[in-house]
């Protein structure tokens, strides 16, 4: 073994993996929460993917964390599907946040229509965005999700009881919510960076 | 003027051949009970050595084994207007002459391309619809309707040459008065040329003027005189079963041809459906409905039956059925959606109207909305279904998920954070309520809207969460 290989050949010949991860791409789907855009790798929400929001109870300002992206893309006109959520949302309130009901479309959906629902607003390749709240996803259902984002270009949103964080899951993105009286935000997985060690508080929205 | 015409030789078999795929011998009769004859007859039948104008009797001793239905007068009209609002779609001229259909197409070919390719066309959709065809051109629609029943495919598309053309077809296949076909072969006339070379003279003493306007609509020294096919405003198209149905994924095969046919006439005439019912009949004239609405009008035949279907699979069937029916009154003008040019949605992408109508298809008619507000103050009442949403923005604090109906606040006392906004209506129609609104922390730390009797800040009730 005399033959001496440069290492420049070796490389450009891609045979040897030097294991740095693939770049992010910079996204244009900004959260709307400033401190939250700062850590994630994306600069916000990654584009085209799922993002599982983990909770410990409904209504602890999961809302509020993507009410300013459905405000913009619905300002967009855009059109944002909510599919299956537990309450019904309040028009009042979702103008005043900036949201132009026109463009949503609301789904309700029995517990095992939810998923089939999600996926195909998601395949439909017209939605912006997909909220949906399934009771029984497991990772497989959720990597068809996954693939249904991809594949439609959509930003899909899953809320989901925080009891499944030790369960691994196929979404680009989780975050876990915090309940007051400490409301924080914690980034459990971010595909394309580190996940940040602290978490980030959420300031609620005076009244 | 260019005629087409359409000729249909087994229009009575093709009907029904489309919806029972067989290959066994099959015939249908006609005549008195007592004196069956066959009148058309499948490919098999035939091999096995039944013809036409065979009495059943003579074909039952030839063959053991073999399937014969009537031969029905009302679905073969039906058929025969079906295909001609089929072939509206190629021309405004259409009529309907003994088992064939004429159209005008001289003006059609600058829009749909030169005769072969409009040839093609026209007989791909009637392939495709199952009906067996033969075609021809002529400058004079008899003259078209003649030459189908000598060849197929053969096209003259000038007068000069039409004479020609003519000039060969024997005169038992000429289509000429009935007296004139069963005189002139014994007089050694045996084709359209021999009568045309005839002084016109004594052909109209013999044969009376009826043979000589015939023969002037075929050369186009007289107009046709044919009445125009209008199609009519609604669909309605029934099919009866052969035996009775008990399962629905047996209906889906003749459901998928019922659509599809609405899908070819809605083609026909550039409209669209927004709403239509599939009758499933059972005995003794009982029946069960599946009404279809859509959202939008829609002609597509793959989407049209994927909604049916949809709509279908949550059916009970009460009894066998033993017919379909698809009724279809509101036919409106269809639009078909724009796509921008520079549109970057992925290729495949649904439209959201579609999406629509697939989710309704499965979840219920109800399932897909979007919400509006509405004048009134009561929080209850102040949204609702709508495709509209305008007015001004409220101005005091407002949830973001509201409760369907209040719930009586568990644990400590709240912390008030906003309030009181008091809503005190409703007097005038029953529904009075008289409450204070307060923002409020409960004990876990929650964000919620809830309400109290006024000037009370006890026996609370959560409306809303601010989430």
């Amino acid at each position: 073994m005399s033959a001496v290989v440069s290492l420049t050949t070796l490389l450009d010949a891609r045979q040897v993996w030097r294991g740095r991860a693939p770049e992010v791409p910079v996204g244009d789907q900004p959260t709307g929460w400033r401190a939250l855009d700062a850590v994630l790798p994306a600069g916000g929400w990654p584009e085209s993917s799922l993002s599982e929001i983990l909770l410990p109870a409904d209504g602890v300002g999961e809302l509020c964390l993507v009410l300013p992206t459905l405000a913009r893309l619905t300002q967009a006109q855009r059109p944002v599907v909510i599919v299956a959520p537990p309450y019904a949302p309040c028009v009042a309130g979702w103008r005043q946040h900036g949201v132009d009901m026109r463009w949503v479309e609301i789904v309700d959906a029995a517990e095992k229509d939810v998923l089939w629902a999600t996926e195909q607003c998601l395949r439909s390749g017209s939605c912006a965005a997909v909220l949906a709240w399934p009771h029984h996803a497991d990772d497989r259902a959720l990597r068809r999700l996954q693939v249904a984002a991809v594949s439609g270009q959509a930003l899909a949103f899953v809320f989901r009881d925080r009891s499944h964080l030790s369960n691994a899951s196929p979404a680009a993105l989780r975050l876990e919510l915090e309940a007051p009286p400490r409301p924080q935000i914690w980034v459990r997985k971010c595909r394309g960076g580190a996940v940040p060690a602290q978490a980030i508080s959420l300031p609620r929205v005076v009244h | 003027m260019l005629w087409a015409c359409i000729y249909l030789p087994h229009l009575a078999l093709d009907g029904i051949l489309r919806r029972r795929p067989t290959a066994g011998p099959l015939v249908l009769v006609d005549g008195p009970v007592n004196a069956r004859t066959i009148v058309s007859a499948n490919d098999a039948a035939r091999g096995a050595g039944l013809h036409v104008g065979q009495r059943l009797s003579a074909a039952q001793a030839l063959l053991a084994q073999f399937d014969a239905l009537p031969y029905d007068r009302a679905s073969v009209g039906r058929w025969h207007r079906f295909l001609a609002a089929v072939a509206y779609r190629y021309s405004a001229e259409v009529s309907l002459l003994p088992q064939a259909i004429v159209l005008e197409v001289s003006k059609s070919m600058s829009l749909f391309g030169p005769w072969p390719r409009l040839e093609s066309m026209v007989r791909a959709d009637f392939t495709d619809l199952g009906f067996r065809h033969r075609m021809a051109a002529a400058p004079t629609a008899h003259a078209a309707h003649i030459l189908t029943t000598v060849s197929d495919g053969q096209a003259v598309l000038s007068r000069d040459t039409l004479r020609h053309a003519l000039q060969r077809v024997p005169i038992a296949k000429s289509r000429l008065p009935a007296n004139a076909i069963a005189a002139l072969p014994s007089m050694g006339i045996r084709t359209l040329g021999q009568v045309m070379a005839l002084p016109r003279d004594g052909l109209r003493r013999r044969f009376g003027a009826e043979l000589l306007a015939a023969l002037d609509r075929l050369t186009g020294d007289l107009p046709p005189g044919l009445a125009l096919y209008r199609p009519p405003d609604r669909f309605d198209l029934r099919i009866e079963l052969l035996h009775e149905v008990e399962n629905q994924s047996a209906l889906i095969f003749p459901v998928r041809r019922m659509i599809d046919d609405l899908a070819a006439y809605l083609a026909g005439r550039d409209g669209g459906v927004q709403r239509f019912v599939l009758r499933l009949e059972h005995r003794e004239g009982r029946f069960t409905d599946v009404p279809v609405g859509l959202l939008t009008p829609e002609r597509d035949g793959a989407l049209l039956f994927e909604f049916t279907r949809g709509r279908l699979d949550h059916v009970t069937l009460p009894e066998p059925v033993l017919a379909l029916r698809l009724i279809a009154r509101d036919l409106p003008a269809f639009v078909p959606a724009g796509r921008d040019l520079f549109d970057e949605r992925p290729a495949h992408a649904l439209p959201i109207e579609q999406l629509r109508e697939r989710l309704r298809a499965r979840l219920g008619d109800g399932a897909v909305y979007r919400l509006g507000s509405t004048p009134d103050p009561r929080p209850e009442r102040a949204q609702r279904a709508a495709t509209q949403d305008d007015g001004p923005i409220e101005p005091h604090p407002r949830p973001t998920w509201l409760l369907r109906r209040p719930i009586p606040l568990r644990g400590g006392n709240p912390i008030i954070l906003a309030g009181p906004e008091r809503v005190e209506t409703g007097w005038w129609d029953g529904g009075e309520v008289c409450r204070d609104y307060y923002v409020i922390e409960t004990s876990l730390g929650q964000e919620a809207w809830a309400f109290c009797a006024p000037d009370e800040q006890t026996g609370w009730m959560i409306h809303g969460w601010f989430a």
